[in-house]
């Protein structure tokens, strides 16, 4: 039944690339991360203001980006856009996909977040004399910051364990990319995808890591 | 511009894909659930002993979905199990969401005061009467909403399964593209089958969510 012998010693060599792929995976992630804060950012406050245009077009990506699997969005920048003569590169469409999903997930954080710290903390603030600006920056992001801090450490694992599906629209020098390379070379199926899953495992848990040092040392009073 | 090659027997192989992610969602949540509530009861209750269960249970949450279908698949090659790809899926799912089950019956379990399991205690009720008659219902409702949503994702993290080979909505309609090469229309048909599937699910969740504190 079991007779099977596993070759260790040729996915131990892979392992350089592998670390490669690596941190192509999280230089993917964590610039999809980055946009995602930015665009969710906007997101919000499109919701959150007047013009009915910008809360429909906010509240569409926002219900597209939670409803639809984020394997369908990358499948539609990749397939979908090459319809329209646009012809986008395999790691373009994950980061694209990525991002469009982390951004729908962040926004609805933010909101709430932005929820959670009481009106009265800002009229505070302005009843004291800050500005605007300043009752932001030194009142409500602070507090804001203290809620979404702990989903967005979250959404960041995500957003390495979504970069995984770059290899199905055909990404090849991210992690997953490169395992299935050795893979398709060596038929070490097993072996190659243990050390990637192990990789991964490492990845998050430097993750979450960082983030409780970060955590520690920010909110600390 | 608008004439198409999809066809009505198009429509039928992509809802034969839509009932196959279905299928997958609930057999994964029905095991995945029971192995996740009692997961949970054991972490919420025996909180020391239980401690590797839950270093096992973390691994299924960093390690990428689709790296944990391949690896099972090749495991099961190497044991020389003779299993289909569709029980291999449900498997593997069905860990998936033992591992988020478990953190989310945990914390229900958590949420009930401890004063109250006390009271219910010195009522004169046993350990398991405590557990079944106040801390379950209490737990259930605080455990709810997480468990759809964990539905929800579950129900679009079964679009993976496509890479062990298993031909569910998004594989049907990639099938699709293929052949008749409009991949803008399937895919936004697709993309429309998964949008309401989601709304349904997430409607009838909170339907029943309201239903339940009615009588809080």
């Amino acid at each position: 039944m079991f007779d099977y012998s596993f070759h260790w010693r040729a996915a131990f060599k892979a392992l350089p690339d592998m670390l490669d792929g690596a941190i192509v995976t999280f230089e993917t992630a964590a610039l999809s991360m980055i946009l995602g804060v930015i665009i969710a950012l906007f997101l919000v406050f499109m919701r959150q203001g007047k013009n009915r245009l910008f809360r429909g077009f906010a509240a569409t990506w926002i219900s597209i980006a939670r409803n639809t699997p984020s394997l369908f969005q990358v499948y539609i920048l990749y397939f979908g856009l090459g319809s329209f003569g646009l012809h986008v590169s395999s790691w373009a469409a994950l980061l694209a996909g990525i991002t469009i999903n982390n951004a729908g997930y962040l926004a609805e954080n933010f909101r709430g977040g932005l929820k959670a710290v009481p009106d009265t903390q800002l009229r505070a603030a302005r009843s004291l004399g800050m500005s605007a600006p300043q009752a932001y920056r030194l009142i409500v992001i602070p507090q804001l910051l203290r809620i979404v801090f702990y989903p967005l450490t979250n959404q960041m694992v995500w957003a390495v364990l979504m970069t995984s599906m770059g290899v199905i629209v055909g990404l090849n020098n991210d992690l997953t990319g490169v395992t299935q390379d050795y893979n398709v070379k060596t038929f070490r199926t097993f072996e190659f995808f243990a050390i990637a899953a192990v990789l991964y495992y490492l990845i998050a848990k430097l993750i979450v890591a960082v983030a409780r040092l970060l955590s520690w040392r920010l909110f600390r009073y | 511009m608008f004439d198409s090659s999809f066809s009505w027997n198009d429509m039928q192989f992509m809802l034969q894909g839509a009932w196959v992610t279905i299928l997958l969602t609930i057999i994964s949540m029905i095991i995945g659930t029971l192995a996740g509530v009692v997961c949970g009861m054991a972490r919420a209750l025996l909180p020391r002993s239980t401690v590797p269960l839950a270093w096992v249970l973390d691994v299924f949450r960093s390690v990428p979905l689709l790296i944990q279908f391949v690896l099972f698949n090749a495991l099961k090659s190497i044991a020389g199990l003779n299993w289909s790809a569709f029980v291999v899926a449900c498997v593997v799912l069905g860990l998936y969401v033992t591992a988020y089950c478990t953190e989310i019956v945990r914390s229900g379990v958590l949420s009930v005061p401890l004063s109250l399991r006390r009271a219910s205690r010195s009522l004169g009720l046993s350990y398991w009467q405590d557990l079944r008659q106040i801390v379950m219902p209490m737990a259930t409702r605080v455990a709810f909403p997480g468990w759809v949503n964990l539905l929800l994702s579950v129900m679009k993290d079964t679009a993976l399964v496509m890479w062990i080979g298993i031909v569910e909505l998004l594989r049907a309609s990639q099938t699709i593209v293929t052949r008749i090469q409009e991949p803008l229309l399937v895919l936004c048909i697709a993309g429309l089958i998964y949008y309401v599937m989601s709304l349904v699910i997430a409607r009838l969740g909170a339907r029943l969510e309201t239903r339940w504190q009615e009588n809080d």
